[in-house]
């Protein structure tokens, strides 16, 4: 073996993931190998630095609310979807009665009641294009069926 | 800690009466990593308290699509650690758009407090993100160091150190979590270390450990 593939064994010797005989390998070579050695030394000392570092612990109250929190985010998300949702509904529905109302309506113009249908003809166009574009990239999306 | 990855997830969501109870007892279960785990990577409370529980809010909305029940931790991570370092790109944009708009400096509404001015002075470093040396008990020169250094680490180096250093998780569970293999996580961890030095040997100028 080389001191690069001694280098690998190094972390797991280090966090102490090796097996016995693995570890006393690692050790015969860390006793041969002056450039090794003075790295585990340098690995050793970093390990020390940096498990000695701790967060500090938060107040009991953080950990009562934390669930509640939780549960007013899920609330709050239905609640969003439901109201988008209904909204839409809503808006699309006030649209058309007020269309026809209009196209219904013989006190209102011709050139207004073309405008009226014109608009309309371009957010259904508008519409299905869209649609379209979306449905074609999510039939070519080679990672729709990667799931986790 | 006790191993995240041994899950129970899927008996439990069999076995409560309704979807928002089990979800209660796995948000109960694993709320300490999510908030510890987020304070590694982005170095502040608020913002590891609001991520945590933005991430558990996702991973209700998604449950559906977590194929294998029985591994709720390691995909609930993935959820996690994706909003922590997108959290922290949009921070170094909106900092990199103020030092070049203002006088030099980042501004917050803490701009007082001697902690924040300490956290000022170390996103000045090349790299570094914004973290709150307060988050650290027992602090002292020493372990500041080390969080400055692990602040100016890239993020898949510096999520291993958090997993292995401050959440103590053993190589097999930082494969799960990480969907890697053991190979990678002694490799990254390697990679990791050595820069964590390198960071801590230029600071103190250029001597070694």
């Amino acid at each position: 073996m080389t001191c690069q593939d001694y280098k690998d064994l190094m972390m797991a010797y280090l966090d102490d993931e090796l097996s016995e005989e693995q570890k006393r390998a690692f050790e015969e070579h860390l006793a041969s190998c002056a450039d090794c050695a003075k790295k585990m030394k340098e690995f050793k000392t970093l390990k020390q630095m940096t498990d000695a570092v701790a967060f500090v612990e938060p107040e009991d109250r953080m950990w009562n609310q934390y669930w509640g929190n939780v549960y007013n985010r899920i609330e709050r998300g239905m609640g969003w979807v439901l109201f988008s949702v209904a909204t839409i509904a809503l808006l699309i529905y006030g649209g058309f009665q007020a269309i026809e109302n209009i196209i219904d309506d013989p006190a209102v113009g011709l050139l207004m009641k073309i405008g009226m249908l014109a608009l309309l003809g371009g957010l259904a166009i508008l519409f299905v294009s869209v649609l379209r574009e979306r449905i074609y990239f999510w039939s070519k999306d080679r990672y729709k069926d990667v799931r986790r | 800690m006790s191993s995240v990855c041994e899950d129970k997830t899927a008996a439990l969501w069999s076995s409560c009466q309704s979807q928002r109870e089990a979800f209660e007892v796995i948000v109960k279960r694993h709320m300490k990593d999510a908030y510890f785990i987020a304070l590694g990577l982005v170095g502040n409370r608020e913002d590891a308290l609001e991520l945590s529980q933005e991430a558990f809010y996702r991973a209700y909305k998604h449950y559906d699509q977590l194929n294998s029940k029985g591994k709720f931790f390691p995909w609930f991570y993935q959820i996690l650690r994706n909003l922590c370092f997108s959290h922290l790109r949009r921070k170094r944009v909106r900092r990199a758009y103020e030092s070049t708009a203002g006088d030099g400096g980042p501004r917050g509404p803490d701009a007082a407090s001697d902690s924040s001015s300490e956290m000022r002075n170390s996103q000045r470093e090349e790299g570094a993100d914004c973290f709150d040396p307060e988050m650290i008990a027992e602090r002292n020169e020493a372990k500041d160091r080390v969080w400055r250094a692990v602040s100016r680490l890239d993020e898949k180096h510096r999520e291993v150190i958090i997993l292995r250093h401050f959440q103590n998780l053993s190589y097999d569970e930082m494969a799960k979590v990480l969907f890697c293999n053991r190979g990678t996580v002694t490799s990254r961890l390697f990679y990791a270390r050595q820069r964590l030095k390198e960071i801590l040997d230029d600071e103190k100028g250029g001597q070694t450990l």
